[in-house]
């Protein structure tokens, strides 16, 4: 029994220094930019420079229009997948795990030569055409993790009993997604919501080659061309990763409880 | 029926190949409590999820105050269901649960506030309003799922297995519940269930479904005592077949085994020589020589079963086995295996099956 907990607390000691040592080692070497002294200067510079302001707020805008649409596209398919197309669950999963196979230079490179400024579907000769494309790009990139938030939180609950039980009661398909399965998902929507999120924040491939002004290629650039700020901007990135997990942590105490599920 | 409330026309369902219910009709009354009885995959369900639109019918109609609604949604006919697994919607609570139809209905907040109160008050519930389904027994759960169907005025109840999720004691005062609910309010209802004293006790009339046909329908004393096919009588109740062979249709004279007995006027066209399966209840039939019964077999006590209050007790007759219930009886003893006895029992409580 001893032998047992003795290598498991080995295991485990491993695992949490294979995780934290580089996250400090990368802490740690942010705060040197001061010769001999710890200092948050790389932070300072970081967080006023004026182009990680606006390619910041560029990502999170993008981001909240790809959970949105991703929010809009998924939860009726999956609740339709779950409710009278059973059969062709297996499908829709395979669809929903291409973007992991497919690398995203390849769904850009489709999406530049279908939809050019010469297509019938310009979407590349506008700045704002661009950025839809974009948004659509992210919801694909996003969708196996949206699709299997969702569908486990549908997992959880009596989808048909509850959507015969509010049919017959009266109500409407309208009334039955917002009142009934919303509500009773809204944790798995927004633990899809919340991993869109960090997928976006981050991401650099799509961005990059529209040459749109977002995050990802900000990091990047900074990355190329300054020692002590990329450490500093990691650490952010994390933070504010971290903080997303925390929050969908946090919102799950507050989900819609059952029979089934009291605690 | 002159007028009936729910008219069930030559209604057929198939699912691919597999017909499901074959051609299904009934006339239920305005304020008759009318249960569909039959075992796993009889149809009735199906029957009941036409009723209330969820399954579309392949043939046939169904008609509600006179009314087609066959082509009608489940939320175009004003109908109330309870379902076995309770459906209340876990986010929100008991009061929102109770007024979730009537704010669909658009009714006014002060209205559905006292339609609420009133409905708490009836399943006698009344400080539960603020608390959550998980918060509550399946007992007190299903309760509020009966408010929720009854709070918006349907015009006809479906109670779709409502009591099978639930413990035996609970289940029993539920049904008395739901009754005099029922009664007390007027509301025609249809019952699936596949527990024939449920159906017993809580019906006016019972339809007794075997593969997607009602193989008969009558009042349970009817059902119980009046058996139409072997099917009704097998399934409701427990019953002991004895085979026998005509052995003078002219006389109603049937064997079993080496004895003969008299069943006049019940062969119905039997000729010599055909085999019959006579049917008894248990109660029906009294070990040793009863009086005031006119038939009696001999046999071998095969088992006994001490139940304490009662006595079960199988009997060999030939190659039948007969099962009935004597009252303990602390002054005499029990029997014992492999005695030799009589049964008795009156030639007109015997069923012919045919």
């Amino acid at each position: 029994m001893k032998t047992g907990r003795f290598w498991a607390w080995l295991v485990f000691a491993i695992g949490t220094a294979y995780f934290f040592i580089p996250l400090i080692a990368t802490f740690e070497f942010s705060l040197r930019m001061r010769r001999g002294e710890y200092s948050f200067d790389a932070y300072r510079i970081v967080l006023g420079d004026s182009r990680f302001q606006e390619t910041f707020a560029y990502s999170v805008t993008v981001a909240v229009f790809t959970i949105l649409l991703g929010v809009l596209l998924v939860v009726p398919t999956a609740y339709w997948i779950r409710l009278r197309m059973p059969q062709l669950r297996p499908v829709v999963e395979f669809i929903t795990l291409l973007p992991l196979v497919i690398p995203a230079i390849v769904i850009v490179f489709g999406y530049i030569r279908m939809y050019g400024s010469s297509s019938p579907l310009p979407f590349l000769g506008s700045a704002r055409g661009t950025d839809a494309l974009l948004v659509i790009g992210y919801a694909t990139l996003a969708l196996p993790y949206m699709y299997r938030a969702v569908d486990t939180g549908l997992r959880t609950i009596d989808v048909r009993t509850l959507t015969e039980a509010a049919q017959i009661l009266g109500a409407g398909w309208t009334t039955i997604i917002a009142r009934v399965i919303l509500p009773n998902v809204l944790i798995a929507v927004l633990s899809g919501a919340f991993l869109t999120f960090a997928i976006v924040i981050g991401e650099f491939t799509l961005a990059s080659l529209l040459n749109r002004p977002a995050f990802g290629p900000y990091l990047q650039n900074i990355g190329a061309n300054r020692a002590y700020e990329p450490a500093a901007l990691a650490v952010i990135a994390f933070a504010i990763t971290w903080g997303c997990m925390s929050v969908i942590q946090i919102l799950a105490r507050f989900a819609p409880k059952s029979a089934n599920r009291p605690n | 029926m002159a007028d009936p409330f729910l008219s069930i026309q030559s209604v057929k369902k198939s699912f691919g190949n597999v017909a499901v219910v074959k051609d299904f009709n009934l006339d239920v009354g305005a304020g008759e409590f009318v249960s569909f009885l039959g075992p796993s995959g009889c149809g009735k369900t199906t029957m009941l999820r036409i009723v209330a639109g969820f399954e579309e019918p392949s043939a046939g109609k169904v008609l509600i105050g006179g009314k087609d609604v066959t082509g009608l949604k489940p939320n175009q006919r004003n109908i109330g269901m309870v379902f076995q697994a309770y459906a209340l919607f876990p986010n929100l609570t008991v009061a929102q649960n109770i007024g979730f139809g009537l704010k669909v209905a658009g009714m006014p907040k002060a209205e559905a506030q006292a339609r609420i109160a009133e409905m708490l008050n009836i399943i006698k519930l009344p400080d539960f309003g603020d608390r959550y389904p998980y918060q509550l027994s399946g007992g007190q759960q299903q309760r509020i799922a009966l408010a929720r169907a009854l709070a918006p005025k349907p015009k006809l109840l479906l109670l779709d297995e409502p009591l099978s999720a639930l413990d035996a004691k609970v289940r029993i005062s539920l049904r008395e519940e739901i009754r005099s609910i029922q009664k007390k309010l007027g509301i025609t209802t249809i019952f699936v269930t596949h527990d024939q004293e449920e159906a017993l006790s809580m019906s006016d009339r019972i339809v007794v479904m075997n593969e997607g046909r009602a193989d008969q329908t009558g009042t349970p004393f009817e059902i119980y005592n009046r058996p139409s096919t072997k099917f009704v009588a097998n399934f409701v109740g427990t019953l002991n077949v004895l085979e026998a062979t005509v052995s003078d249709a002219a006389s109603g004279k049937v064997r079993i085994n080496t004895e003969e007995i008299g069943l006049q006027g019940k062969l119905n066209g039997s000729r010599s020589g055909d085999t019959l399966s006579l049917a008894l209840r248990p109660e029906a039939i009294s070990l040793g020589r009863r009086p005031g019964t006119d038939t009696s077999l001999s046999g071998q006590i095969a088992d006994v079963h001490f139940l304490g209050s009662v006595i079960r007790v199988r009997v060999g007759v030939g190659q039948n086995m007969v099962s009935l219930d004597t009252f303990n009886n602390s002054s005499t003893p029990p029997p014992v295996v492999g005695e030799k006895t009589e049964i008795s029992f009156s030639s007109g409580d015997v069923l012919v099956l045919h």
